[in-house]
């Protein structure tokens, strides 16, 4: 009986301090410091409506527009996932055939995360080889010089983790409202 | 080239860390009889209690604080539809589903068969998840300590709710709060609003999930609970936003559990002893890791005739932030140390990478959960040092205790418990409907989605071939118990293996005496595990991932 009371009263310390306390120090330093990111780094536009967050992948499919990569989940940022498939499970080629068509069928090898679904199905990245891959639709859509498309994606490709990864990788969403910005012809073009 | 200046960032960087750390929770958990008692005094007069425990009451106490922590947790979660912070209206849950939850997360394990952001109320996670992040890690460092007190031949085991609150508030917290301040700052969420509703640039409305992430995230990692905020765990954007969040939670999986090892060593007194265990812990996960990465850089088996580039490997269940080392070596250290959140998708890694993480499981001692990883090591060394003895015709000693038939009868029984566990229940599962009508694909990778539930359950990982349909009432029942087994039968054996030391006489160490501070232990004790803990599974491994990389076309 005592080792219960006693088991209780440690529960109501812990909670207090680990649950209670914890929670609140760092909620209040992230809402002071860092409000942008803590509020799920949200892209406002300039009226102030949020237009995503630059670490949600949007589903993307007009041809003026790079598009993400495949979901599992549709880019359901409110119930994410991954394929969960094998790796050598047909359904997976029969998703990459698909996507190939929808690129154009070209016989170019298509670059291999522009067919590959995220662990969350909501990675805002593609690789910049991937993107380059779409320079030529977008900039058809949009009636510009591929150069334009391209000269903006070599802008906004980085390297996730500088010296560590040497292959360089680009936001999609913040592509697309370069894109939008830079070509501003898209509009007419949706 | 890239491969290895990431991995020895990371094993370099958080072996470095350790050091400091486990000092500290050697002062912490330990503090000499004159210093640090202003807080022994305070903690016993929170839990109203200081008695000096045995290995019985000590292990009673433990047992009873744990069912409290079940029971809260268990109460919050079946209750929540009807508490506060639920911004976004969470509904009810199914009863075997909050079992299993509250089951997974007082067992350390995080197993989870619900999505967060699309079951969990903020209340749930926080007060009920979260709380047990805290408690079931402190659980396993007390443990810890009261077993390695226990071998250094001092009276009693100390008292487990004063051991617990030194964990929870001298270990833990000041970590946590540390870890949890740079996730911030690198950009992870944190907020109490619910979700966010926008209209993307194609007019499409996206409802993005977020909450009070990195306070999670944090001890998620720190103290090998590895429960996601949300379902898809670290892969989630908003759960690891970049290539260095990324490298902050490896580290925060590894740290703890290194730090245990050099507490073990600071309280025997025994340093040269917990660099040697320090030193064959690494070779296992070094080789982990080496197997895991280069498996992994074999594109995507799935499009070998198609025209996909195929100069990047496996990307199916990766995120590109994280770069190409990111996914293999994530999946090494989370099962190494009984963590189990998941930087990429087990289920989609190549069948040997997948090989890897099951491995890391059924070994579970390199370098384990928090505490309880070097608890499992402790068994492998009464075994080791039992089989060394009857080699070279001694009476084994460790540390001038005498292993025995009843140390080692015990030792065998909780390992053998482990294979029990694992093998028994991916037999039923596997030859019934139970899991036979679970599995996503047939065959032998169905068989591995099975043979993964039971090891991470059995393990206290937590990760899993998220293929499976593990939401079934069966699924729930079993993982449940077999997690509840796997967590408290070594502990109780464990415990009860140095009360049986405690009892007896102990033997002045001589030249006789087997050392345990030389390459010779380290070799004997990584045979050891090699045959105990590996090959017991290998037919199992052949069955699975091995039949499925040769089945390749």
């Amino acid at each position: 009986m005592n080792d219960i009371i006693s088991g209780l009263r440690v529960t109501a310390a812990t909670m207090a301090i680990c649950v209670a306390g914890y929670t609140a120090v760092i909620l209040g330093f992230a809402q002071v410091v860092t409000p942008a990111t803590a509020n799920g780094s949200l892209i406002l536009g300039d009226d102030g409506t949020a237009r995503g967050s630059r670490l949600i992948a949007q589903g993307f499919t007009a041809p003026g527009y790079v598009w993400p990569r495949p979901s599992a989940v549709a880019y359901d940022a409110a119930g994410a996932g991954g394929s969960n498939l094998s790796p050598a499970n047909p359904l997976l080629a029969e998703r990459a055939r698909a996507l190939i068509a929808a690129y154009g069928g070209n016989t170019t090898p298509i670059p291999a995360d522009l067919v590959t679904a995220s662990g969350a199905g909501l990675d805002p990245h593609i690789s910049r080889a991937g993107a380059l891959f779409q320079a030529p639709r977008v900039a058809a859509a949009r009636d510009v010089a591929p150069a334009a498309v391209r000269a903006i994606i070599d802008r906004l490709a980085e390297r996730p983790g500088g010296a560590f990864t040497p292959d360089r990788i680009v936001n999609v969403l913040e592509l697309n409202i370069a894109l939008d910005a830079e070509l501003a012809r898209s509009s007419d073009t949706e | 080239m890239d491969h290895v200046r990431v991995i020895g960032l990371v094993i370099g960087g958080t072996a470095l860390l350790s050091l400091p750390l486990g000092a500290w929770m050697k002062l912490a958990m330990d503090p000499a009889s004159g210093g640090a008692t202003r807080w022994t005094t305070l903690f016993a007069r929170i839990g109203g209690t200081c008695e000096e425990q045995g290995w019985k009451r000590y292990l009673v106490a433990m047992l009873i604080f744990n069912a409290i922590m079940f029971t809260v947790t268990f109460a919050i979660l079946a209750l929540q539809h009807w508490l506060p912070l639920n911004p976004d209206g969470k509904g009810s849950l199914d009863p075997t589903l909050v079992f299993n939850t509250a089951a997974s997360f007082t067992t350390n394990t995080n197993l989870q068969h619900y999505s967060g952001e699309v079951s969990m109320s903020y209340l749930s996670q926080l007060a009920g998840l979260m709380w047990l992040q805290f408690v079931s890690a402190a659980t396993g460092i007390a443990a810890l300590a009261a077993l390695a007190r226990g071998i250094a031949g001092r009276a009693t085991l100390g008292n487990f709710l004063v051991d617990v609150q030194r964990a929870s508030f001298l270990v833990l917290l000041p970590v946590a709060l540390v870890v949890a301040v740079l996730m911030v700052l690198m950009g992870v969420p944190m907020t109490l609003q619910g979700s966010a509703v926008i209209t993307t640039l194609e007019g499409v409305t996206q409802t993005i999930a977020r909450g009070p992430v990195a306070a999670f995230l944090t001890i998620k990692q720190l103290g090998t609970n590895g429960g996601g905020f949300f379902g898809p765990n670290a892969t989630h954007p908003l759960e690891n936003p970049s290539f260095w969040t990324n490298g902050l939670a490896m580290i925060a999986i590894m740290l703890i559990p290194m730090a245990c090892v050099w507490m073990f060593g600071g309280i025997l007194g025994r340093r040269k002893h917990a660099a040697v265990i320090f030193a064959v812990m690494t070779l296992f996960i070094l080789v982990k890791i080496t197997g895991s990465v280069s498996f992994e850089t074999a594109p995507t088996p799935a499009f070998a005739d198609l025209p996909v580039a195929a100069d990047v490997g496996n990307l199916e269940g990766k995120e590109l932030r994280f770069g190409a080392t990111g996914g293999p070596l994530w999946a090494v250290l989370t099962t190494s140390t009984s963590n189990g959140s998941v930087g990429a998708m087990h289920d989609s890694l190549n069948p040997l990478t997948g090989l890897m993480p099951m491995a890391g499981m059924w070994l579970n001692a390199t370098f384990g959960g928090v505490g309880v990883g070097m608890i499992n090591m402790f068994l492998y060394i009464v075994v080791a040092v039992f089989v060394a003895g009857m080699m070279v015709g001694r009476t084994p000693e460790y540390l001038g205790h005498r292993i025995e038939a009843k140390e080692v009868r015990l030792a065998v029984l909780a390992l053998f418990a482990h294979a029990v566990l694992i093998l028994g229940g991916t037999a039923l599962f596997a030859a019934t409907s139970l899991g036979q009508s679970t599995v996503q694909e047939t065959g032998a990778h169905g068989f591995s989605e099975i043979l993964y539930e039971f090891t991470s359950a059995a393990a206290n990982n937590g990760s899993g071939f998220e293929g499976l349909g593990d939401g079934t009432w069966a699924w729930n029942i079993a993982t449940g118990v077999v997690m509840l087994l796997g967590r408290f039968l070594p502990i109780i054996l464990t415990l009860a293996i140095v009360g049986s030391l405690m009892t007896k006489r102990r033997a002045a160490e001589s030249v006789g005496t087997l050392g345990v501070e030389d390459a010779t232990f380290g070799i004997m004790l990584g045979i050891t595990i090699v045959i105990f803990g590996a090959l017991t599974f290998l037919p199992a491994a052949a069955l699975g991932p091995i039949a499925e990389h040769f089945a390749r076309p």
